[in-house]
């Protein structure tokens, strides 16, 4: 274990240059964030994760983004436990009929002001699953949505990208 | 000639059901069956509904083959198999609710994926029934868990968001104090309705969709249903490509194990290993996403072959992964080994008995850990595993600490069986198109959670007219119930990520 501390400490750490905030979920949240959201967050965000009927893909993608390559937060960006601590709810999934309702009742609890992406090609439109008798189809239909971030599952270059431009957002508004 | 293939002689068999035959039983028959189950070691491995008719895969346990039986229900009933195989009770449920087909005897009356917020009810039955518009709004409240009763006894109900970036699932804890007295699951959350999407898709829209029963498997399940559909079609897959599937397989099975290793550790607050363990996790991943295009590797496996070449610059580039992540990997296991604070929180904890274990016929880990040396891979064995040399490693203490080092030994395994198949790679073709025509058939995977069992049968124009894929995870999330009792709440989560049991596999 020490060996392992010695090298990190020889050789600096494994975390990445961070990709730059996502152009296209920069043009989607520009009507999203307002100047007294920045002065309430300051410059971070927690997030609160919600399976909505995901096939687990999309989780382990997120999950990623905590391993050192990728080092989520050093941008201020932390996953939290509950919702009633969460600025942002990352949704995954086609939003099952059984996970409708805590979905709805989770956003009820995330305080304002909030956001919520969809994550996944599932949460964006339903993916694979739309039209099931047993899924909602889209995080949408269940709640207002302020980004969507396609691929299945998207890569944690492309959801790390993607929070960067959220926070990103939310700070510009107020200067 | 076996107890039970002596037992199934006198039944009718479906010749076009391969590679194992498919005996339709009468329903004096079964009723037999469940008089016999209760004196035999046969294990029940799956039990899945159609309109009218259930069926149930059974393992041999001296051959380690597997028959199905079949039994008509026209009353739209079944004699329940729960009584004597208690892993059938969910599977049950799980049909009465998609099907309508009631099984007698089964005591418990409650849905199990059916949580009363579908827009019908049996939506896989034959004339689904549509909720009454004026019908009130399912409430979480209304599910009936069972009860228990002594002084001080509270609950704790978890779910189904839970605290951290998992799938979605109610746990309700009765705890005495600090002891769970009883922990019982209610699943169902991510039912997605995938058994009826696949109705209907040609074959390869069917597969995409089997690569997504639970995306930590999605090799695994597409290979299962690949080599399901192979053997309906009676159709060879070519030997490159059979290579190719165990070496994505075992990408997936180190991946997953190395990600579990560093998320127990990190259940115990030792976050060290989970740093170091996600970080090669990721490697493995980089590695694959490279090679494969992509990540997890879905939609990678195919009924016919695989559907993307390795180049030979992919081989040297999987060749230096396995060298590197072995010695790396070999000294977190020393860092895990030689810290007592640490192994006091697994070792002992989350226990599940052997005998528990061969009851349900569980596989995978769990099984392992428990003294049930059973891995698909080795029977009933399957191309390219047959040709190749590895361990299936095995201790009987079933606790936490004998799940991570069960992992641990299978990380090992697949390090050397990456470098066989790469030492022994076949030239030659990828993908020999599946002929479109109907068939039965079963396939059975190891996948890194356990056996996969995926049934399907194809209509004469080669769509899916039935598939289940039984995910390991079936027969593994009621000894989580089993395991956890006892122990303190704050060893839950040690115990249910030493069983890293798929929701969304459960629930469809």
């Amino acid at each position: 274990m020490w060996g392992t501390v010695l090298r990190s400490f020889l050789l600096g750490p494994r975390t990445e240059r961070a990709p730059e905030p996502d152009a296209d979920a920069l043009a989607q949240l520009a009507r999203a964030v307002d100047g007294a959201a920045r002065a309430r967050l300051g410059r971070s965000l927690s997030i609160r994760q919600v399976d909505a009927g995901s096939c687990n893909g999309c989780e382990l993608e997120i999950h990623a983004l905590n391993n050192p390559y990728y080092d989520l937060e050093r941008f201020g960006l932390k996953f939290v436990a509950s919702p009633r601590h969460a600025d942002v709810l990352l949704v995954t999934g086609p939003v099952t009929h059984n996970m409708a309702e805590a979905l709805l009742r989770t956003w009820r609890a995330t305080p304002d002001p909030k956001w919520v992406i969809a994550a996944g090609d599932c949460a964006c439109n339903g993916g694979l699953f739309a039209g099931s008798y047993a899924v909602v189809g889209g995080v949408e239909n269940v709640i207002p949505v302020d980004l969507k971030l396609a691929g299945c599952p998207p890569t944690p270059e492309a959801l790390l990208a993607a929070l960067r431009a959220l926070l990103l957002r939310a700070a510009a508004r107020t200067k | 000639m076996t107890e039970l293939m002596h037992f199934l002689a006198d039944s009718p068999v479906v010749t076009r059901h391969r590679p194992w035959p498919r005996v339709e039983l009468s329903a004096v028959t079964w009723a037999n069956l469940v008089d016999q189950l209760a004196i035999e070691r046969w294990e029940l491995a799956a039990l899945w509904g159609e309109p009218g008719m259930v069926h149930a895969a059974l393992r041999d346990p001296d051959l380690g083959v597997y028959f199905v039986v079949s039994t008509a229900c026209p009353d739209g009933r079944f004699a329940s198999l729960a009584r004597v195989r208690p892993g059938a009770a969910r599977l049950e449920r799980a049909a009465r609710d998609l099907f309508g087909v009631v099984p007698e005897g089964l005591e418990d009356a409650r849905p199990w994926l059916d949580h009363g917020r579908w827009p019908m009810r049996r939506p896989l039955a034959a004339a689904p029934v549509p909720r009454a518009m004026d019908e009130p709004a399912a409430q979480a409240a209304d599910y009936p868990f069972l009860p228990v009763e002594g002084e001080g006894v509270h609950q704790i109900p978890v779910g189904p968001v839970h605290a951290g970036i998992i799938e979605p699932g109610h746990f309700r804890f009765h705890a005495n104090g600090e002891i769970v007295v009883r922990l019982e699951e209610r699943l169902g959350y991510v039912h997605r309705g995938v058994e009826r999407l696949m109705q209907g898709k040609p074959v390869p829209e069917a597969a995409r969709l089997a690569s997504r029963v639970s995306g930590d498997s999605a090799v695994a399940h597409a290979f299962a249903f690949a080599r399901a559909v192979e053997a309906a079609l009676d159709h060879e897959c070519p030997a490159r490509a059979t290579h190719l599937r165990a070496l994505m397989a075992e990408l997936e099975r180190i991946a997953n194990h190395l990600g579990d290793f560093g998320a127990i550790c990190n259940d115990a607050s030792f976050a060290f290993l989970q740093a170091e363990a996600s970080s090669l996790r990721e490697d493995v991943l980089r590695v694959a996403g490279s090679v494969f295009g992509h990540r997890l590797m879905m939609d990678k496996v195919v009924p016919g072959g695989v559907a993307v070449d390795i180049a030979a610059i992919g081989i040297e580039a999987i060749r230096a992964l396995v060298g590197a992540v072995g010695p790396r990997f070999e000294r977190l296991v020393h860092v895990y080994d030689s810290k007592p604070s640490l192994l006091d929180r697994t070792i002992a904890t989350g226990a599940v008995g052997s005998h528990l274990v061969h009851r349900f016929a569980v596989g995978g880990i769990v099984g392992r850990a428990a003294g049930r040396a059973v891995d698909a891979r080795v029977a009933p064995g399957y191309a390219p595993y047959d040709a190749l040399d590895f361990a299936v490693p095995g201790l009987p203490q079933g606790d936490v600490h004998a799940r991570i080092m069960v992992r641990v030994e299978e990380v090992r395994e697949s390090l050397k069986l990456i470098r066989q198949i790469l030492d022994t790679l076949p030239s030659g073709p990828i993908f020999a198109p599946p002929p479109e025509r109907e068939g039965e058939g079963m396939g059975v995977v190891e996948g890194f959670r356990g056996d996969i069992l995926t049934w399907v049968r194809l209509g004469p124009d080669g769509r899916v007219q039935r598939c289940f894929p039984r995910d390991p995870s079936w027969l593994q999330w009621p000894l989580l119930e089993a395991a956890i009792e006892g122990n303190i709440v704050a060893d839950f989560p040690l115990c249910n990520k030493s069983f890293n049991c798929s929701y969304a596999g459960q629930d469809l």
